[in-house]
């Protein structure tokens, strides 16, 4: 098999360009395509042929690992797009938002502080919940109404409760540990 | 990494730290929020009749630089006028404390905030 660099990640795997995704279809294609170019089959290979057969199989783990995670999904898919989600630099999040991230944070917090683990455990299937709707939101966004300033807006919100996710998982291990 | 001893000093010693009043009128207030490290930033402005900012108070919960930037330009914004608040520049700011490089959204951060500040007052004053 020869990967193709011009290919988006999508066809590399011969999966269409959407945020809906069958993750075992994924995982296999992933598994068969690191297989074809992984660096064991090309031990008595030439250099180049190594040297390829290594950047092939980097471009094939990025791919899986970029359409594994719905957040990295959706963000390469509006980068496809020509839509840039500028996590670094649009510091205007909707204000609601913004508010129950404060709440979030106070929460978390105040569970931390009184070490109450099954606070926190509470939090963190909140949280689980929250994101598994925003994700679908974002499906939604992205495969049907084609609105792709506002899945913008939802890969940054996506953002903020991956960084939340890390806090409750902090918290809770320093407690535990 | 080192920090300089002014950012440790406000991330030790915030100043302050709270909120004004639900309700009042001459307050105007910024939420802002960094996607890239999920720091989250709210900044109050209390403004008196003569259009000058009495007080300001914050809070945010984020990294050291965060809070910091944040701590820093409530002081800074005391006693300014509102156009002066708004002329405030996240490279003072970095400058101040001596952010290092990849902080320096951090001062971005409290830029934006206090510019949501101001706006969020003149909006509820019709200006």
């Amino acid at each position: 098999m020869t990967t193709e660099f011009s290919q988006d990640f999508f066809q590399l795997f011969g999966l269409s360009r959407r945020f809906a995704l069958d993750s075992q279809q994924l995982e296999q294609s992933w598994r068969a395509a690191a297989a074809a170019v992984h660096p064991d089959r090309y031990a008595s290979s030439p250099d180049a042929e190594k040297r390829m057969a290594l950047m092939q199989a980097t471009h094939v783990n990025e791919a899986y690992q970029t359409l594994k995670s719905p957040l990295r999904r959706g963000r390469y898919l509006l980068s496809l797009q020509g839509v840039d989600t500028q996590e670094e630099t649009n510091t205007s999040m909707p204000l609601d938002f913004l508010m129950a991230q404060m709440e979030w944070r106070e929460s978390i917090e105040e569970a931390r502080d009184s070490s109450d683990v099954d606070a926190l455990e509470a939090l963190s299937s909140r949280l689980r919940s929250d994101k598994r709707a925003l994700e679908a939101e974002l499906g939604n966004a992205l495969d049907s109404t084609a609105d792709l300033d506002a899945a913008a807006v939802m890969v940054r919100k996506l953002r903020f409760l991956e960084k939340l996710d890390q806090e409750i998982g902090d918290a809770i291990e320093t407690l535990l540990g | 990494m080192a920090y300089s001893d002014k950012l440790m000093d406000h991330y030790e010693n915030p100043r302050n730290v709270g909120s004004f009043e639900k309700g009042d009128d001459s307050v105007g207030t910024g939420m802002v929020g960094a996607p890239a490290c999920g720091d989250v930033m709210k900044l109050q402005i209390k403004v008196n009749a003569d259009g000058v900012i009495e007080d300001a108070k914050f809070k945010t919960y984020g990294c050291g630089s965060a809070i910091a930037s944040s701590s820093l330009v409530t002081e800074w914004v005391k006693g300014k006028s509102l156009d002066e608040a708004m002329a405030i520049k996240n490279t003072a700011i970095a400058e101040e404390l001596a952010l290092p490089p990849v902080k320096i959204h951090c001062s971005i951060l409290a830029e934006d905030a206090i510019k949501a500040a101001v706006s969020d007052y003149k909006q509820k004053h019709g200006k």
